[in-house]
């Protein structure tokens, strides 16, 4: 590992100083001189937050009330807003993105936690299953969807999903070509992809539950459904605030899956998430600064789901 | 771990090891077992023995659980006609540096806000912090077009690696898993190292380093998933096809190319990953749980 010789931190030999915490009565000199120290070994950190992170922040909303044409930027005032917003796409991307983001909460939210409840009663195989559920948490998104893109939702019988669903004599699908099945088989994939994650933290959740609130549930006469009502989901509950607010905030970023199971908009606008409509306005109608405008409006919305998650969580303690 | 801790869950031990307790947990073992095996490993056989089928084979109706014929051909196509031995090499060398860089930058970082605590540290601490809250999504266009034309510098970093390492080091969630593992060591073993006249860099490299390989393995393994598994931003600022990493450049290529291929090349592109997972899973598990657990 290369670190560079930081100025400031040799002293001269015999000279015992004191750790910097412990510090008392220190001279202003070497008050100053730790001071430059720590910071010498935060700086590098500091400037790429600084280049990437935060000055981004402030230029994207900067950047939304400006418009740059031929190299030549002006301010524009709400011209990018109203020119996104006019979009036709602008109201279906939100109205697919929360649709995409409702049902990944009743399918991607509550499914890991039933599951994590079941594996936690295992006694056994439970490495095994773990494993398992993390698995797909490791590929590469792109791999995972062109595999379900090309072999699962296949609309004919050829594919997996409706070669299981002919043999069960169930109706087959005809999956992202239909707008109707677009955002479930969406969610599918990325509830596949994306569930293990939750499942080891609810499971980690689960086993600092005293096992005595089990107990004397139990000698209540609580059975089993009531017992995860009553002792498990108080008991997990800002673990579980907490993962809804990370999925909220990670599924309405919606992208590479319309991207590559859809090919972006899908059959009839079906697809079109926000996030690729920011993909598209930058990328395609350069238009970086309706991008940043739109960008804008996902971080407000985001904040507004932040805000009532605060609220929520807050009032509970 | 219940059986370990002796901690009992939401249904007693005994119950499951009586009569009829006993026979639904086996039961339920059982069919939790072949289901889970079938969903998550399931697809990955489709895909790798997918890739193996002819495009006829594939087109077939009812699809063939195995490949009648299987075509090694496809796995070679993949390799040769998208060159996947220049993208896995790429990627491989954007995530061995984006490695070096977050161990170095910010280990630094936590070990000055963990230990050194200079002034207004918390502060900036606090900053970092707060990038947790904003979505990548909404930095994408700004992050971009600060990359094109770094400030001052005036220096362009489209098809350069800086343009992927640089970015990660600004990993908030990492200077706060650091900086929790370096608040558990204690202060006194930094004092005592200070009163022998250890300079701070020593105190770092010689005493906190050693004690941090666990923390240290995390969040190199999650450097290196994380550019493995980046799409949009690497498709963004390595535009040329000789930079591109694997993911882009399969999808690149996916329009053009019979389906069986791509799904071959998917294959590869996992591959790495997946030996990754298998290997480290103790680490990757137990740092995914404290990281986020214990705030």
């Amino acid at each position: 590992m290369a670190i560079t010789t930081v100025p400031g931190t040799t002293r001269p030999p015999g000279r015992r100083e004191p750790y910097p915490s412990t510090r008392r009565r220190a001279g202003l000199g070497r008050k100053v001189r730790d001071n430059l120290t720590g910071h010498t070994f935060l700086i590098g950190a500091v400037v790429c937050f600084a280049v990437f992170s935060w000055y981004p922040m402030v230029r994207g909303i900067v950047m939304s009330f400006q418009r740059t044409r031929r190299g030549e930027t002006t301010w524009v005032g709400w011209d990018n807003y109203t020119r996104i917003i006019d979009d036709p796409s602008f109201w279906t991307a939100w109205k697919n993105t929360f649709y995409f983001t409702v049902l990944a909460l009743v399918l991607g939210y509550l499914v890991p936690f039933f599951v994590a409840i079941l594996l936690n009663e295992f006694r056994h195989a439970r490495a095994y299953l773990r494993i398992l559920v993390y698995l797909p948490v490791m590929l590469p998104p792109a791999s995972a969807l062109f595999l379900f893109k090309f072999y699962a939702y296949d609309p004919s019988e050829a594919g997996l999903f409706n070669a299981v669903l002919a043999a069960l004599h169930l109706p087959t699908s005809e999956w992202m070509q239909s707008p109707g099945m677009t955002m479930p088989a969406m969610v599918l994939a990325s509830t596949w992809m994306n569930m293990g994650s939750a499942v080891l933290i609810y499971l980690a959740a689960l086993q600092n539950i005293p096992g005595e609130l089990y107990e004397a549930a139990e000698l209540d006469g609580a059975g089993i459904w009531r017992r995860i009502l009553h002792v498990t989901v108080p008991q997990t509950r800002l673990i579980l605030a907490l993962l809804a607010m990370l999925q909220i905030v990670a599924t309405m970023q919606l992208f590479i899956e319309p991207l590559i199971l859809a090919n972006g908009a899908g059959t009839g606008d079906s697809a079109t998430s926000v996030a690729y409509l920011i993909y598209q306005h930058g990328f395609f109608q350069n238009d970086l600064n309706g991008a940043a405008a739109l960008g804008v409006i996902m971080l407000v919305v985001l904040a507004g789901f932040s805000a009532v998650y605060v609220r929520l969580t807050a009032k509970q303690d | 771990m219940a059986q370990d801790s002796g901690t009992r869950t939401l249904i007693s031990q005994a119950q499951l090891e009586r009569g009829r307790g006993r026979v639904i947990y086996w039961t339920l073992l059982v069919v939790v077992v072949v289901a889970f095996t079938l969903v998550f490993i399931g697809p990955l056989y489709w895909m790798v023995t997918g890739a193996l089928k002819s495009g006829q084979e594939i087109a077939q109706t009812p699809p063939s659980l195995f490949p009648k014929d299987p075509q090694p051909q496809n796995y070679v196509d993949a390799w040769h006609n998208l060159d996947l031995a220049k993208l896995l090499f790429n990627t491989f060398y954007y995530a061995t540096g984006a490695v070096l860089f977050q161990l170095v930058l910010d280990t630094a970082a936590a070990y000055s806000l963990s230990k050194l605590r200079p002034i207004f540290g918390n502060a900036i601490l606090g900053l970092m912090l707060a990038t947790l809250m904003i979505p990548a999504m909404v930095l994408i266009v700004p992050q971009y077009v600060t990359v094109i034309d770094l400030p001052i510098l005036h220096v362009n970093l489209l098809d350069s690696p800086f343009a992927i390492w640089l970015p990660l080091v600004a990993n908030a969630f990492n200077i706060f898993l650091l900086k929790r593992f370096f608040d558990s060591i204690p202060e006194d073993l930094m004092a005592a190292a200070f009163v022998d006249g250890a300079t701070p860099l020593r105190t770092l490299w010689s005493i906190i380093l050693p004690m941090s390989r666990p923390i240290l393995g995390v969040v190199s393994i999650f450097a290196v998933t994380a550019v493995w598994k980046d799409f949009l931003w690497p498709k963004l600022v390595m535009p040329s096809p000789e930079t591109r990493t694997v993911s882009v450049g399969i999808y690149a290529f996916s329009g053009g190319t019979p389906m069986n291929v791509v799904i071959a090349a998917s294959v590869i592109a996992a591959i790495p990953t997946v030996v990754i997972f298998l290997i480290f899973q103790r680490n990757i598990m137990s740092g995914l749980t404290t990281g986020s657990l214990k705030g």
